[in-house]
């Protein structure tokens, strides 16, 4: 028996996300009294595979094929159902990426197991697996039941803390048996964003609405996120106007994400706005108007213009960033 | 070419969320169900596609007899036909199954959902369906193309994007820039009454996750209004209170 951990890697090696997936796998197999290995896909260094039993799992498998360089939802859930077994693995945990969305359900269809998405705490169990995910967009907690043998779990980046705990890990090589139609799916061409921080698991996330009037006043909004090492994110009539791209919208219907600390300038605070940030530890609204409803769900607030407060705060976080160092 | 909608019936996005005693119900008193925002966009795109390469559209619904106000929504926006299956959804295995069942066995080579539902947010059902299938999947598709027997979608992906080909059969989730949600006409609204919506019953599926409970997040302390003149405090503030910087 073990806890299986679907370590995702981003072009070679790993990110925070899949640290804090592995922390959260090793801390349930101790739960557990299991086991926790991790599966790995495609071309991998091996001092970053090794660097995963800093984390405290043991055995990692890897699968080598140069048809998995690329993520294919289809064949990668091959891998990792596969590794499920060789692992007899009762649980099975991978981050809610943009890609571990796209493969946990299939895992959890190829294992007849119960899935939990959007998970965001240590299960309960001590009577059965109940488990507690988002629901209603950030409006809601449901706590789910898990009724099979196998669970697999996706849960929120930034929602649980990485853990060192150094193993020395060994690495098996994992032959996959691919089904006839696992290649079907063909990538034509990747284009990264040359964002230096990825908004899904920023730690910090500086967002700005149409209260900056125009594109042509988000340098400033530029200089403050670059200055605290944080990614940018806008509201949706920003990025609809085409402001700003659309992978920056967040709320219900963009990206729901959950940092450390979400600086929110010239944004009113709407529902549907809200729905996709509440779950940030810390908010910081920057409005002009006092009466905006996101003060409500603020932990701090500064009335004021943008135009006058963001330069303050530009040289705040440069003194911030120095007395640090 | 025969296209299959997933229409999830979900409660409006300013709707208040509030469960009833036991914290098992979501209480609906008052709330306005709409079109999950993702699957206007899936269906604007089916409708299209279907103008553009000839084809049907018919828009699916797994729900009991409340959510017909919302499939005839589809209907007046330009579905052809619907079908509901008559079941309150367990959870997205459940849906998926009884989706992928009714697309098998009527013979629908696109798929086509939102990216993630405004209620369950689990993004699993279009990846639940592709798997029962055993057709290809593409979430968070923000394009989707049709030419022959093939599908040229782009996919967010991590910090990018990435244009992907696959032959159909195909689910597809749709993001925003797959096409513009398209709003009901007159004439649509009309014709909506008249278009056929089937309802089947579902098939038998295990039960693999139960619901056990509801809650609200917890609501955030009081604000703590900075003076605009003392901004340059408020990094050492957030460290000093709340040690997350
Ligand atoms: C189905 C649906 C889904 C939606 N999904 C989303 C979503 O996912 N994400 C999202 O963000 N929205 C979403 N919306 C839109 C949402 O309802 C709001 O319209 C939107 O969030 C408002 O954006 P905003 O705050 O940037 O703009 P506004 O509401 O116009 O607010 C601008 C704010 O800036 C302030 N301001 C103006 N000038 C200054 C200045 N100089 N300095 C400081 N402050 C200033 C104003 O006081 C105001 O509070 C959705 C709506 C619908 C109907
Ligand atoms: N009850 C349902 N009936 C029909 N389609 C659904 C249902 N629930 C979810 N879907 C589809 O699956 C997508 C993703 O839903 P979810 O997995 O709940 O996030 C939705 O955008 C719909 O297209």
């Amino acid at each position: 028996m073990s806890v299986l951990i679907y370590a995702e890697a981003t072009q070679g090696g790993f990110k925070k996300s899949t640290y804090e997936a592995i922390s959260y796998g090793v801390a349930l197999a101790t739960k557990l009294g299991v086991d926790a290995q991790a599966v790995a896909i495609g071309s991998i260094e091996t001092a970053a595979l090794v660097s995963l039993g800093n984390y405290g799992v043991k055995t990692i498998h890897h699968c080598v094929d140069e048809r998995v360089n690329t993520f294919n939802p289809i064949a990668y859930a091959s891998v990792v159902a596969q590794a499920a077994q060789t692992a007899k693995a009762n649980v099975v945990i991978l981050s809610a990426s943009f890609s571990g969305k796209g493969l946990a359900p299939r895992v959890a269809i190829k294992l007849k197991a119960a899935l939990a998405e959007n998970v965001i705490e240590m299960p309960d169990t001590s009577s059965g697996f109940k488990i507690k995910k988002g629901a209603y967009s950030g409006k809601a907690i449901a706590t789910v039941s898990l009724q099979s043998e196998v669970k697999v779990i996706s849960m929120v980046p930034n929602s649980y803390k990485v853990v060192e705990n150094r193993q020395t890990a060994s690495v098996n090589q994992l032959a996959v048996a691919f089904g006839a139609n696992d290649f079907n799916i063909k990538v034509k061409e990747t284009i990264r964003s040359n964002d230096k921080v990825a908004l899904p698991d920023a730690e910090l996330v500086i967002s700005a609405g149409r209260g900056m009037k125009g594109p042509e006043n988000w340098g400033m909004i530029e200089e403050l996120a670059n200055t605290l090492g944080a990614a940018t994110a806008c509201s949706k009539p920003v990025s609809d106007a085409g402001w700003r791209p659309h992978s920056e919208h967040v709320g219900q219907t963009g990206i729901a994400i959950s940092p450390n600390l979400y600086i929110a300038i010239g944004i009113s605070g709407a529902i549907q706005h809200l729905a996709g940030v509440s779950s940030s530890k810390v908010i910081v609204v920057v409005n002009k108007d006092p009466e905006a409803p996101f003060f409500k769900a603020a932990d701090y607030g500064i009335v004021g213009d943008a135009f006058e407060i963001v330069p303050k705060l530009i040289s705040a976080a440069k003194t911030f960033k120095a007395s640090q160092n | 070419m025969k296209i299959l909608v997933c229409i999830s019936n979900v409660p409006d996005t300013t709707a208040k969320i509030n469960f009833s005693a036991d914290n098992k119900q979501f209480i609906t008193d008052g709330v306005t169900f709409i079109i999950n925002p993702y699957d206007e966009i899936a269906l604007a795109r089916a409708i299209e596609l279907a103008e553009a390469n000839g084809g049907t559209v018919t828009a699916i619904n797994v729900g009991d007899a409340t959510t017909e106000a919302t499939i005839r929504k589809a209907l007046a926006i330009g579905a052809h036909d619907a079908v509901r299956v008559n079941a309150a959804p367990r959870d997205a295995y459940f849906v998926a199954s009884q989706i992928a069942h009714y697309a098998s066995t009527n013979g629908y080579t696109l798929v086509l959902c939102g990216r993630e539902s405004a209620d369950h947010n689990g993004s699993s059902v279009p990846v639940m369906i592709a798997e029962l299938l055993d057709v290809p999947s593409i979430l968070f598709a923000k394009k989707l193309d049709i030419t022959g027997n093939e599908a040229t979608l782009e996919r967010e992906i991590e910090g990018g994007k990435e244009v992907v080909t696959c032959t159909l059969p195909l689910v597809a989730g749709a993001s925003e820039g797959m096409a513009e949600p398209k709003i009901p006409n007159m004439r649509g609204i009309m014709a909506s009454r008249t278009k056929p919506l089937t309802v089947v019953e579902p098939i038998a599926v295990d039960t693999l996750s139960t619901l056990e409970q509801y809650e609200k997040p917890l609501t955030r302390s009081a604000v703590k209004m900075i003076n605009p003149e003392d901004v340059n405090q408020l990094f050492d503030l957030i460290r000093t209170e709340k040690k997350i910087i």
